[in-house]
């Protein structure tokens, strides 16, 4: 573990330098824990892929006060992780049309139609990180398999709830927004809404997996549907 | 009492001193660019520090006042009503009906609009401010229009304040910004940090209160590495490909994936917010135990610049 001063009001918490679970298990157990902590001090936490963002207020808690918080936090167990090992279920209809990059995925991966949804649908996912823009989160577990660059060109305007591919990653736009991921489905559900609590359906540290439905059953979801699909 | 916009200038928002505690989720700050001159527009009408105010960019807006109303102007100047005679950094009175038309900015980028009471905004995730690009805070989640109409708060008592002479004469002296090394610093060797505290960047036309992009001397980390995406500090200075250094700014993304080789200093973060397309920028390092006490003094300094 490595702790780099990253300004004069956050410090930045290092585990390693990969993307692999075991790493990540640290990174929210930190998290966690200085969530549970709850100490106004601290305004805002960002879990990265192995790494923690923690930024603070220094007029009322020094770099040497937290860098001691942060190592005693360490060396805790994080029982918070087991509690909440939940798997969130997100509906994705894999329709041509919300899925305009299907064809372009089969052809590039040699798989169906078929093999393409079924594959993508089978992992529990783990969710990482929130980042890019709100409620926007970065997935492990793609199989490799499914592996397809993302666009050359970035289309201007995606629909929010639109599922996508892009190298190893998976994901969903929570919002409309540009951006060249590979589209191959659409969730009827809402990932980010600035009014409900919590605002995004899924937290850093969540495990998840899509959920194929029909168009039918996609018209009928409710959009904003409160309740975390377990 | 109601405020309408007649015009609303070239990007107008209603910010506070920004939301926390929802990074992880993938939410920055926003508010104030100039959270300095935010505090002062609201301290100078009587407000609590972190009450909703305007926040105009370049050109400023044309508002009419349904009744009248105690405000303050701050930050970049502006001519009012085409004439000096409205004053800035002081709190006036608006007699019922009258039109404020706040015209193009002639020092700094930004400037300030408080009323006494403070604009009733709703809070989104505890803030006012409002997230362009998430599209919710402050009014519907967008830049004010032409039409809008805004209610003001009116109960509470209030004291309006007023400033020493020269008070605010410190920041207009030009200097350059203070920045810390940064969360990547060690990808960068001597040379790097030797060309970025040396040259004079020019800020880009493409800046805005995500980022601010700067032009100038390249400046390359020793090898060129895959950095694993991480969380990013307000003001990080992050150095893509190019090697043109961009500030990253209140609406700045949570998490990203370029090195970041330094960091500009709290109490300096105000003066990005007032930096205008094709100004020169100049860096000097400073410790994190200076960047710290500046932090420390700006705020003593803000308690002792009002008459008491």
């Amino acid at each position: 573990m490595k702790i780099i001063p990253a300004s004069d009001s956050s410090l930045l918490v290092v585990f390693g330098n990969a993307i692999s679970p075991a790493l990540h298990e640290r990174v929210i157990g930190l998290f966690h824990s200085f969530q549970a902590w709850h100490d106004p001090r601290i305004r805002n936490l960002h879990p990265g892929y192995a790494s923690l963002l923690i930024d603070f207020d220094p007029l009322r808690l020094t770099h040497d006060e937290l860098i001691s918080v942060v190592q005693q936090l360490a060396l805790a167990r994080d029982s918070a992780a087991e509690r909440r090992a939940n798997v969130v279920t997100i509906p994705v209809c894999y329709d041509i049309e919300f899925g305009p990059d299907l064809l372009d995925v089969s052809q590039h991966t040699g798989l169906s139609l078929e093999e393409v949804v079924r594959l993508h649908s089978s992992p529990t996912y783990l969710v990482y990180f929130l980042g890019f823009s709100p409620g926007f989160v970065y997935l492990g577990g793609l199989p490799e398999a499914l592996h397809t660059p993302r666009l050359a060109t970035p289309r201007p305007s995606i629909a929010g709830g639109s599922v996508g591919i892009a190298g190893s990653q998976t994901g969903i736009y929570p919002v409309d927004s540009p951006g060249g991921w590979r589209l191959i489905g659409r969730t009827p559900l809402r990932m980010f809404d600035p009014e409900a609590t919590p605002p995004t359906r899924l937290q850093p540290g969540d495990r998840m997996k899509f959920s194929p439905i029909d168009r039918a059953n996609f018209e009928d979801m409710p959009q904003r549907d409160e309740a975390r699909l377990a | 009492m109601t405020i309408r916009v007649l015009k609303p200038g070239f990007f107008t928002t209603v910010q506070d001193l920004g939301r926390y505690g929802y990074a992880h989720l993938g939410i920055s700050p926003a508010g104030a660019a100039d959270p300095l001159s935010f505090r002062i527009a609201n301290l100078l009408v009587g407000n609590d520090e972190n009450v909703p105010a305007l926040e105009m960019t370049l050109l400023g807006a044309t508002l009419e006042f349904e009744e009248k109303a105690i405000v303050a102007l701050t930050g970049a100047s502006c001519e009012c009503n085409g004439s000096a005679q409205v004053p800035f950094n002081a709190a006036f009175d608006l007699p019922a009906g009258a039109t404020l038309k706040c015209g193009s900015m002639t020092t700094g980028a930004r400037c300030y609009l408080s009323v006494q009471g403070g604009f009733d905004i709703p809070l989104v995730m505890g803030s006012a401010s409002t997230f362009v690009a998430g599209h919710f805070g402050g009014f519907k989640g967008r830049r004010l229009q032409s039409g809008d109409v805004l209610q003001v708060r009116q109960h509470g008592s209030f004291r309006v304040r007023s400033l020493r002479p020269g008070a605010l004469d410190s920041l207009r002296a030009p200097r350059p910004l203070r920045v810390t090394k940064g969360s990547q610093q060690d990808w960068f060797g001597p040379e790097a940090f030797e060309k970025l505290f040396s040259s004079a960047y020019t800020v880009s036309e493409q800046s805005d209160r995500t980022g601010l992009r700067l032009k100038g001397e390249a400046v390359r980390p020793r090898e060129q590495s895959e950095l694993l995406t991480d969380g990013i500090p307000l003001g990080a200075i992050q150095v893509p490909q190019d090697g043109q250094p961009i500030i990253l700014f209140v609406d700045q993304q949570t998490t990203g994936g370029y090195p970041k080789i330094a960091n500009v200093i709290a109490a300096d973060i105000h003066r990005v917010g007032q930096l205008r397309p094709r100004d020169e920028v100049r860096l000097v390092e400073v410790s994190i135990a200076d960047a710290v006490q500046a932090m420390g003094e700006r705020e003593r300094w803000l308690r002792e610049i009002f008459v008491s």
